[in-house]
């Protein structure tokens, strides 16, 4: 059996897949944000937080109503959706009109917020979230033993990003939405309720991040800082792909999840920084990102 | 010198010579981690074993009134660092106890040493602390990385499992504790054949996980603490590591570590700690009332430790009549160290306090007749044995 | 995109001179005055604290409300200059006005590697570079082992000022801090109210027609990095010393956010505001400290209430009351 450095191909295989199963996080939670600011130009440093809200409400529901993992999959996405709206309608739509760093800074304030309160009720230690007993278990591979919820992490997050690319690339709602982002007035003089279609479109990129949130409760520990150190890769995945490109943050996210996982297995030390120095790169070359559109 | 200066001076001379009936009031500060990590395995409990141990001293009757205040450090050495010096400076805080994490337990042991005051920590890991980096105003309670090594470390050789595979924090306290359980592992006759570090904190340990898998290894050390133990031990069983035949080693463990991973997963785990609620009757009926307090949470080894360090130092204040520092501390390492909850011990010249340690593995869910009832001794490591001996330390206060 | 302020409405009267105006100067003498008589009213220690962190946040005002470019990384020079100035005092054993010097060299040179890199982008892209350069400092900081990661570098000694003063005295300490923060104030004002500082305001306020006029546009950017990431640097450098600490919070990007916090809270493009919001910010800290993650609540809602309703920061409100600039 031949060797890559010292690791069996095995090994590496193995490494490739988990890398994988981690860049559909990554490319869930870029998609929600490549969604939010591609569309409307907004900087949404809240969407940590809102992953985390959603591992939490899934948490709730299951502690607190004994309502299983699959009606989570559903109802959290809804549920945690609604808060974005009311943000939007309530703060974020108030600053359209200034500097986009506003709402960085607005939407940072809210993550504080939102992860100070979570940390205040619930502490830091992981609260427990089973993996729903139809995807306990695994399947030996031959090169690994690969969990099954894992794998259906990677289905769903595959059907969710493209269904959400096709929706806005291909659907005639997802055209509106491209274009009011262009000139809101005109496409509001043919009769389109630009307002409303902003508001909802921020509250579905809120819900692809509660739905990340959901599918990572049963692996990850649901603790309130979760999102928080997640927050700033999934700001450089975005920005790497093209920060209004859906299909850029789709296909870096899945890439850096596997560029991550071979980092870990030859130098584990630096996997926490070699998607900065990717960005960095990618920033100097190629400014609008690999697949974006320059502005 | 006049009459009326020298009569003055007299009475002045008179009044302050006064018999030690006069109270002395202590104030006690309980550092800790109030908010993250550790929060559960010190925390509000510290505050409350540290009251405890005040009441059951009966301080009031004794002439100390004690006061006692806490903070939260959020692991941060620079924010413990501020507290306590203010703490010294402003508030008149004359003993720290707890600080688990060892970086912010260097910090307070400097400013400690700086001011002239005194600190028992219960809650950090590292050795230094009374080794390289030790201080004649800094006392070590519960346990340290060295014990903890030499505990689980022999132990599993002893049984078997002779190659090991470490997953480590990649900071002082990970490595220190990878290093002293590989001297140990190689020392018994095992051998490390492959080691790992993570950054810290992690979440996702799948990828070190297959790497301990592929490497042969019989036990993977965990050198880490909290949650990364807690998360790495949880996606170790998803992974279904133990069913395939390895063993998991938590080198650091505590009991709500095993609280908040449930039987189920934890079962079979061995580990080394200082102090178990249900060893014996005192340590069961001291319990019962912390957990009365705690909201029904059994007490860790760092409560255990912050009640037996607060308690050794009311009594070195009352038999030294005041709160010299330089006096108590010398009067601590004179008395041996005696509670209900570590029962005998020694207060060494390096700071170090000896008691004996505990081999524990954590019963199947099957054996276990309630909440809280997770262990089964499996030895006692005596006093003597448990901790790094004084010479080795490289202490420079050990002549 | 640049941050221009467009709501301040303070009049646009032409000055044919940059005069120092007379309030500014009762203003500073005011509160110098007061800097003087506070050590012997409140805790020094603390003193130092909002001093230094003053000085960060006038740092980052430089950049963000007179240069119009928000940096989200500006941590790294805090950090870097004081990790190094806490090495040289301790390890190397210099003097502190040398290990000072030396931090705020470090922070010079790295804003320049750093700013040399980031000023060729704009806007969002620009404050993301910033971010990813200093999450790469962080990351250097906690591999490299003079850094010694989690632990920091502790104990480092106060030492004697020039060989000659005892700089271990709290209230001494705090007269050079002061002296130093209050130096750093001075050469800002200075670098505002300046040709060089006039240019920068137009860049600010309209990047095309500025390079339209024929100004090296990022020649000018470029040397406001610098300079902020200079004044960073001896902000983080001074603050080792005092606090005998350089830990890895220096360098994590939620110092970054907080020092944004202050000057906006503040007053961006105003003089005084970043020390009136490191005064406050640094106070609640203090004062909120016994209750956990409170802090980090009150800094959200204080965050969002000035992005929505104060965005001139207090100084700029008080500046738009009195239709005077401050």
């Amino acid at each position: 059996m031949f060797e890559l450095l010292g690791i069996p191909p095995q090994a590496l295989f193995g490494q490739l897949l988990l890398g994988l199963i981690n860049g559909s996080f990554y490319a869930l939670l870029s998609l929600g944000l490549a969604v939010i600011f591609g569309l409307l130009n907004i900087i949404n440093f809240a969407h940590g937080a809102q992953y985390m809200m959603g591992a939490f409400v899934a948490w709730m529901l299951m502690t607190y109503f004994g309502v299983g993992y699959w009606w989570a999959l559903l109802l959290v996405p809804i549920a945690v959706g609604a808060t974005g709206i009311v943000i939007e309608r309530l703060m974020i739509s108030r600053l359209y009109n200034l500097d986009h760093l506003y709402g960085l800074l607005l939407t940072f304030g809210l993550a504080l917020i939102i992860q100070g309160l979570f940390r205040n009720q619930y502490g830091v230690s992981g609260l427990p979230y089973t993996i729903p007993a139809e995807l306990s278990g695994g399947t030996n591979l031959g090169f690994m033993f690969l969990p099954n919820y894992r794998g259906w992490v990677v289905f769903a997050s595959l059907v969710v990003c493209l269904a959400t690319w096709f929706a806005i690339e291909k659907t005639r709602l997802g055209a509106y939405l491209r274009a009011a982002t262009e000139n809101p007035t005109l496409v509001g003089a043919f009769g389109i309720n630009v307002p409303r279609l902003i508001t909802l479109t921020y509250g579905f990129g809120v819900a692809l991040a509660a739905l990340a949130g959901v599918l990572a409760a049963p692996i990850y520990s649901v603790n309130p800082n979760m999102g928080a150190d997640l927050i700033i890769v999934v700001f450089a995945v975005v920005v790497i792909g093209g920060m209004g490109s859906i299909l850029g943050a789709i296909v870096t996210g899945f890439g850096l999840g596997i560029v991550e996982g071979l980092t870990r297995v030859f130098y584990p030390e630096g996997s926490a920084v070699v998607i900065f120095v990717i960005m960095a790169i990618v920033l100097l070359v190629k400014p609008a990102g690999l697949f974006g559109r320059t502005a | 010198m006049t009459f009326t200066k020298g009569l003055l001076l007299s009475a002045a001379l008179i009044l302050t010579a006064a018999p030690a009936l006069a109270e002395t009031a202590v104030k006690i500060g309980v550092l800790n981690d109030r908010s993250g990590i550790y929060a559960d395995l010190s925390g509000e409990g510290s505050v409350i074993a540290a009251r405890m141990a005040v009441e059951d001293f009966d301080a009031a009757s004794k002439g100390i009134s004690v006061d006692i205040v806490s903070a939260d450090h959020q692991n941060k050495p620079d924010i413990a660092s501020n507290i306590a010096r203010q703490w010294y400076d402003t508030d008149g805080v004359d003993l720290i106890v707890d600080v688990p994490t060892s970086s912010a337990a260097f910090a307070v042991s400097d400013i400690t040493k700086e001011k002239n005051k005194v600190f028992m920590n219960s809650g950090a890991g590292s050795a230094d602390l009374t080794g390289a980096k030790c201080s004649p105003n800094t006392i070590h309670w519960t346990y340290d990385t060295w014990a903890l090594a030499h505990g689980t470390g022999n132990a599993m050789v002893a049984s078997g499992a002779k190659k090991w595979f470490f997953i480590t924090a990649d900071y002082a306290f990970g490595q220190s504790l990878e290093k002293d359980t590989a001297a140990v592992v190689t020392a018994a006759g095992g051998e490390v054949v492959g080691a790992v570090k993570h950054p810290f904190p992690g979440t996702d340990f799948s990828s070190y996980l297959l790497q301990a898998q592929s490497s042969g290894a019989q036990v993977i050390g965990l050198a880490n603490a909290g949650g990364d133990t807690v998360n790495t031990i949880k996606q170790a069983a998803e992974f279904g590591i133990t069913q395939a035949g390895q063993s998991l080693a938590g080198l650091l463990i505590f009991i709500t570590d095993i609280h908040a991973l449930g039987l189920e997963t934890a079962q079979g785990l061995v580990l080394t700690e200082a102090f178990y609620w249900d060893l014996n009757d005192q340590t069961r009926e001291w319990s019962a009332r912390f957990a009365e307090q705690n909201g029904g949470k059994m007490p860790t080894m760092v409560h255990a430790g912050v009640y037996a360090s607060v308690l050794h130092y009311l009594k070195a204040v009352e038999a030294t009549g005041g709160k010299d520092s330089a006096a108590v501390i010398a009067k601590m390492k004179e008395l041996p160290a005696d509670d209900p909850l570590f029962g005998k011990g020694e207060v060494r010249a390096d700071g170090r306090v000896t008691h004996d340690m505990y081999l524990f593995k954590v019963k199947a869910p099957g054996d276990s007749k309630g909440p809280w009832d997770y262990y089964e001794t499996l030895a006692t490591i005596p006093a003597a044995e448990a901790f790094r001996p004084l010479a080795d330390g490289g202490c420079p206060l050990v002549n | 995109m640049t941050m221009a302020n467009t709501e301040t409405q303070v009049p646009m009267t032409p000055e044919l001179t940059i005069a120092t105006p007379k309030h500014h100067v009762v203003i500073f003498a005011v509160l110098l005055g007061l800097l003087l008589i506070a050590p012997f009213v409140l805790y020094p220690v603390f003193l130092m604290k909002v001093l230094c962190f003053a000085l960060f946040a006038s740092a980052l005002n430089l950049l963000l409300g007179y240069g119009g470019l928000l940096s989200f990384g500006h941590a790294a020079f805090f950090g870097s200059a004081s990790y190094i100035a806490a090495h040289a005092a301790k390890v190397w054993g210099l003097t502190p006005e040398l290990a000072i010097l030396l931090g705020t060299g470090a922070g010079a040179l790295l804003g320049l590697g750093i700013g040399s890199l980031a000023i060729r982008r704009q806007g969002i892209y620009f404050a993301m570079v910033t971010l990813a350069f200093a999450q790469m400092v962080f990351f250097f900081a906690l591999q490299a082992p003079f850094t010694g990661g989690e632990d920091g570098i502790q104990a480092v000694p106060r030492g004697r000022l020039f060989g000659l003063i005892d700089l271990s005295n709290d209230l001494t300490l705090y007269f050079v801090v002061l002296l130093i923060v209050f130096g750093g104030l001075m050469l800002i004002y200075r670098i505002i109210h300046s040709p060089f500082g006039q240019v920068l305001k137009a860049i600010r306020d309209n990047e095309p027609r500025s390079v339209s006029l024929g100004y090296k546009v990022n020649r000018y950017k470029l040397a406001v990095f610098v300079m902020s990431a200079t004044l960073a640097g001896l902000a983080g450098a001074t603050k080792a010393i005092v606090f005998q600490l350089a830990s890895l919070t220096d360098v994590y990007w939620t110092m970054s956010g907080e020092v944004v916090l202050m000057t906006l809270l503040g007053g961006m493009g105003t003089i005084f505001g970043p020390f009136v919001g490191a005064g406050l910010i640094v106070t609640m800290e203090n004062y909120f400290a016994g209750f956990g993650a409170w802090v980090t609540v009150l800094q959200g809602v204080v965050f969002v209430i000035t992005v929505l309703l104060f965005r001139e920061g207090i100084i700029g409100v008080i500046a738009r009351w009195t239709k005077k600039p401050l």
